[in-house]
């Protein structure tokens, strides 16, 4: 419907930064934005009929694991809380997806809403990208301790984020941060990154 | 090259082939690269370093680490530092360093160095790389649990390194624990403080020893943040001075610190040795000395029959003064000769006998060094043998291993660490499949005798120069007046006399002047005690604390999604919250009264927009959605029909204005709240929190989308024209459209909701889409405003628009004392609800008085322009203090719509007075104000609809 409409994500400006910082360190840091994602929150009674439903109609369960991300079908459901999920797609099925967990939800008292434009997502990879946040913030994320799968709402440097360690072997990690904390953030990423430059040759 | 006539041709950890130029008080020397500045000082034969604070005495180095109390020094070049030992600092080629005494300055330009910090976690922390620290951290890492190893030192080995005992084990030991998956080894990191639950922080000096050579891209110190499962204390001794009189000359020093010297730098302190004891463990450094060449004139032992050990100096043709002490020295610049006399039953009996010496090596026993210890809760006990204080239970998860409590030997400090390290690791789950094997027997140790602790060389008259604190200048006749004036607590005399007070917090003098005056008073140490172990362990630079939050990071800074516009527009800023607002957009040379002027005239006359993104916006869903909003705002919600939109107020349970906004009907059990831009995340904690705690029955949830939209107010009488132009199939007459209706439209292309608000009295739209597209909405709503003139504004202009209309600002024109009905605003508290948050208070007598502070217009001269919060008196004259205040300006504007300044205020009784005169005191002066009704423009209301 508004495809002919310019979209502009919140790091759209950083990008040519981001990516001279990923390759400055050699790819031992990996930093890119991930726009647009589909991202809806979605509050229901984890032990009511709603999250047997929303399971049915996503076909990954609502995770009741306290800080746990699933992941299934091109989805994501991370636990913000005990009646608190975000549930996060590909770019532009956004409607689809809140049309599907409204009908699946029906009557039953829950609440979906479209936060996709809410937050933006950064791509925090590569082998030294647990010592980047380390720096930043307070949560051992180390494997042992904070593995795939595994996500938390913190604080990094002094902004709130949703930080989700992905279901994969190589270390990396989703930040979603709010749309108006995201440049801080960004530049606070950059200028953290600029330890892991490799030194000029 | 300089001249090193006190370096060794051979030996030592310095890099020969790494030679280094530095300036001290002006003068040029030369070490070596693993040098500090004090041990390429004592190389070439500095002796004085510094005079001291108060008496201007000579000082030298005393020590060879951070216990430092003398040789402080001022950094130069590259950039200034003040008040750090000589003893720690690094050297590096090209520094510039200078003696201090007792006082550094601060640089007064910005420090161009990087600073960061890192938050580490582990199962076992170990704090201290000397020998019990390297075999903790190596029997942990060996059962594969995650450990750190942190250590003050260039390189792990700690006093290993000062005696040179162990290479080949500490080699060994090292590599070990960097091929280790799981182990950090932190060196160059001074662990400063232990909080609860083994949080501790530390400082590593990454770059600093590398001078101007530093790569720039690195942080220069960080901060660790560590959180440990367990910890080991291996923090070692310190060897502890004694006091006798002038014991301070340059050339007096721990006997531990000239081995330190001797074994690390190659450097010998001096020429012609004379060593003063109370046990066993300064032989080995008489011996190292008499080994590298130094003419040791003799051991003053205090102990009347010391053991193996002094035969065994004997042997090496040492003179050993068995029961003797050192009664005073001599030399003016440096030290020159030292005199002994017999003790008989701890006093001195028989003549005193002068020995001509360079170097004076004292040693008074050691105190193991418990400032983490205590810092972490740790208790400690007296241990009269040892005359230290020892380590006695701590809450929290902690060891303490080898010298740190006390061990004396080397091999018991080995044992001790491992089985430390390994007891911690297994307390976290974890054991080793093979342990740490011990070292290599070293020949077994002799036993030794018994040290005797000696606090003051009895029998002196001299004690006004018998040092206690030699960084304080403080002397055992200080404590004795101190103690003398009736202070009998450890932590009065320390206030007392400043003792232990300065940059080095008593490492060497604490337990000291505890010992001194415990004699004094004639009370047992252990009964006195030491004074608090607080953080930090050694200083820390600022710099290093505020790591990368400076600047720009310092705070984050909140943009909407429309910055990149307002740039562009040229717009001024202003910081609302951590938000960067619009402030005005000057336009050729514009100032701000102009500009506001302008964008004033466009809103009232034309159309103009302005950028309200920055409010929080809450989306409440559920059955009981209307209840729960009926019970939080002071107006009736639930009444609401969908497609409207109701503005309401929430007060606190005090009655108070908490916040205000608009709350718009999206489905029966649906609504959008909007907040104050600053209030937004109190505003929905206290939804949850009512929700949560007070009615959990209400099915209702709340949701933050205060970044998913974005909002573009557009206003002014022919606002609607241009939305029609970008939103053809909108109805937007007023008719279809009313004021407070909101509709879902496609403007621009977009999918909108557009709400008719007005927050300035004109006619006006509040344009909501999906903050992706807000660029894309302001580019259109500027392009189709272009012929009308459509002029962006800030939020000056809106809030001198909405004080033209008498609107509150909740945060500026009320402070948490005001109530709905003190602002005027009666309307909108509903008589019918059964209750609300705030309803109780309302009935209060107090909320009631009619004398309350109220919401009113004030007219000054209408070219004063009155400055916000100014003070309201009712007399043309000022009386006699306390002057009767009348109430205050809350806001202050120039009005281009009435042609003058005006301003909204708070005033006692203010409606009952409205047409009356006050007066505002501005700058010396009693500007006449009339009070008016609050609305001062278009009070009918005739232009909300255009």
């Amino acid at each position: 419907m508004v495809e002919h409409v310019e979209k502009h994500s919140p790091l759209g400006g950083f990008a040519a930064r981001l990516a001279a910082a990923t390759r400055a360190s050699g790819g031992a840091v990996r930093l890119a934005e991930l726009p647009f994602l589909t991202q809806v929150n979605v509050r229901l009674d984890a032990k009511g009929p709603a999250a047997d439903a929303v399971r049915l109609a996503l076909g990954i369960p609502l995770p009741v694991a306290p800080n746990t991300m699933v992941r299934g079908g091109g989805l994501a459901a991370l636990w913000l809380g005990p009646d608190e999920w975000l549930v996060v797609g590909p770019p532009g099925t956004a409607s689809g997806l809140e049309a599907r967990l409204r009908g699946a939800v029906g009557g039953t008292h829950a609440a979906v809403t479209d936060v996709s434009a809410q937050r933006t997502a950064l791509l925090v990879a590569g082998p030294r990208s647990r010592d980047l946040l380390a720096h930043g913030t307070s949560l051992d994320l180390h494997p042992r301790s904070f593995g795939p799968g595994r996500c938390a709402q913190t604080l990094l440097a002094r902004a709130q984020v949703v930080l989700a360690a992905r279901d994969e072997r190589r270390p990396g990690f989703w930040l979603l941060v709010r749309s108006s904390f995201a440049g801080y953030l960004a530049e606070w990423l950059l200028d953290a990154a600029v330890e892991y430059a490799e030194p000029p040759s | 090259m300089t001249a090193q006539p006190f370096r060794l041709p051979a030996g030592g950890r310095i890099r020969r082939d790494e030679p280094l130029s530095f300036r001290f008080d002006g003068i040029e020397y030369q070490g070596y690269r693993g040098d500090t500045l004090a041990s390429a000082l004592l190389a070439a034969g500095v002796r004085r370093t510094a005079r001291s604070v108060k008496l201007g005495r000579p000082r030298g180095v005393f020590t060879a680490g951070s216990a430092e109390p003398n040789a402080i020094v001022q950094i130069e070049a590259p950039f200034p530092e003040p008040m750090l030992t000589a003893t720690t600092v690094e050297l590096y080629d090209g520094l510039v360093a200078s003696g201090l005494p007792g006082q550094g300055r601060l640089a007064d330009e910005p420090d161009p160095a990087r600073y960061d910090a890192v938050h580490a976690h582990c199962d076992v922390l170990v704090v201290g790389g000397g020998p019990a620290g390297l075999a903790a951290a190596a029997a942990a890492a060996r059962t594969g649990a995650r450990v750190i190893l942190a250590d003050e030192q260039p390189e792990p080995g700690g006093s290993l390194l000062d005696t040179g005992e162990l290479p080949d084990w500490v080699a060994r030991t090292t590599a070990e624990l960097a091929a280790a998956a799981e182990t950090r080894v932190l060196s160059r990191t001074t662990v400063f403080g232990h909080y609860d639950d083994n949080h501790l922080l530390a400082v590593e000096r990454r770059t600093n020893h590398l001078g101007a050579q530093a790569p720039s891209h690195l942080s220069r110190e960080r901060i660790w943040r560590i959180r440990a499962r367990r910890v080991v204390l291996a923090t070692g001794a310190h060897e502890r001075p004694i006091a006798f009189a002038d014991n301070d000359r340059p050339g007096i020093m721990l006997a531990a610190a000239a081995r330190a010297y001797l074994h690390r730098y190659a450097v010998v302190a001096g020429r012609r040795a004379v060593v003063f004891t109370t046990g066993d463990s300064a032989y080995d450094a008489a011996l190292d000395l008499a080994a590298a060449g130094v003419d040791v004139a003799a051991v003053a032992d205090a102990r009347p029959r010391p053991g193996a050990a002094a035969e065994r100096a004997a042997r090496a043709g040492i003179e050993v003064l068995a029961g003797h002490a050192v009664i005073g020295t001599t030399g003016d610049r440096q030290l020159t000769g030292v005199t002994v006399r017999p003790l008989h039953d701890g006093e001195p009996t028989g003549p005193a006998a002068p020995i001509a010496a360079d170097l004076l090596l004292v040693s008074g026993g050691w105190n193991p060094a418990l400032h983490l210890f205590g810092q972490a809760g740790g208790q400690l006990r007296y241990d009269p043998g040892l005359g230290a204080f020892l380590p006695d239970g701590c809450r929290q998860a902690v060891r303490v291993a080898g010298a740190a409590r006390g061990v004396g030997e080397l091999p018991g400090c080995l044992a001790d660490g491992a089985e430390a390290g390994r007891r911690a690791a297994q307390d976290e789950g974890f054991t080793a499949a093979r342990p740490l094997p011990p070292p290599e027997a070293s020949a077994a140790p002799e036993p030794g005798a018994p040290s005797v602790p000696l606090w003051v060389v009895p029998g002196q008259d001299n004690l006004d120069r018998a040092f206690v604190d030699l960084q304080r200048d403080v002397t055992v006749a200080d404590l004795a007046r101190a103690s003398g004036a009736g202070l009998r607590s450890v932590e009065h005399l320390k206030r007392y006399t400043t003792a232990g007070t300065a940059h080095d917090q008593g490492k060497t003098s604490g337990v000291l002047t505890s010992g001194v005056a415990a004699r004094l008073l004639g009370v047992d140490p252990a009964e006195l005690g030491t004074t608090t172990f607080r953080p930090p362990y050694t200083p820390v630079a600022f710099a290093a604390l505020a790591g990368r939050n400076r600047g720009v990071l310092h705070d984050p800074v909140r943009v909407t999604a429309l910055h990149d516009r307002h740039l562009a527009h040229g717009a001024r800023f202003e910081n609302v919250g951590q938000w960067k607002r619009p402030w005005y957009y000057p336009r050729d040379g514009e100032d701000m009264a102009a500009a506001v002027a302008r964008e004033c005239r466009a809103a009232r006359e034309g159309v103009a927009m302005m950028d309200a993104g920055t409010l929080g916006k809450i989306d409440v869903q559920g059955p009981d959605a209307g209840v729960f909003l009926d019970r939080l705002y002071t107006n009736m919600m639930s009444t609401l029909r969908v497609g409207m939109i109701r503005y309401g107020v929430m007060c606190r349970a005090d009655g108070m204005v908490f916040d205000d906004g608009t709350v718009a009907r999206l489905a029966e059990d649906r609504f959008l709240l909007t907040t104050t831009t600053g209030n937004a995340a109190a505003v929905l904690d206290w939804l949850e929190e009512w929700s949560q705690t007070e009615w959990p029955e209400l099915r209702v949830h709340c949701t933050s989308v205060t970044d998913q939209w974005a909002t573009v107010a557009l206003v002014g009488p022919r606002s609607r024209e241009v939305l029609a132009a970008i939103a053809p199939q909108l109805a937007v007459g007023a008719p279809d459209f009313p004021f407070m209706a909101w509709r879902d439209a496609t403007v621009a292309g977009i999918p909108a909701r557009v709400c008719r608000i007005s927050f300035s009295g004109e006619l006006a739209y509040e344009i909501n889409v999906a903050s992706w597209y807000a660029t894309a909405l302001w580019e259109a709503l500027h392009t189709a405003g272009r012929p009308l003139g459509i002029t962006p504004y800030g939020t000056e202009t809106m809030h001198v628009l909405r004080a033209e209309k008498g609107y509150p600002i909740v945060g500026q024109d009320t402070d948490g004392t005001v109530t709905p009905q003190d602002l005027g605003m009666g309307w909108v508290v509903s008589k019918k609800k059964r209750d609300f948050v705030g309803k109780r208070s309302h009935s209060r007598a107090d909320t009631s008085r009619p004398d309350r502070k109220q919401l009113v217009a004030l007219l000054p001269p209408p070219d004063v322009l009155l400055p916000e919060g100014t003070q309201l008196i009712a007399t043309d004259r000022l009386a006699r203090p306390p002057v009767p205040m009348e109430g205050h300006v809350t806001s202050s504007y120039r009005s281009a719509a009435l042609g003058r300044t005006f301003a909204l205020a708070l005033v006692r009784s203010g409606r009952r007075r409205i047409g009356e005169r006050l007066y505002a005191p501005v700058g010396g002066e009693l500007v006449p104000v009339t009070v008016a009704d609050p609305v001062l423009y278009d009070p009918e209301g005739t232009r909300r609809d255009g």
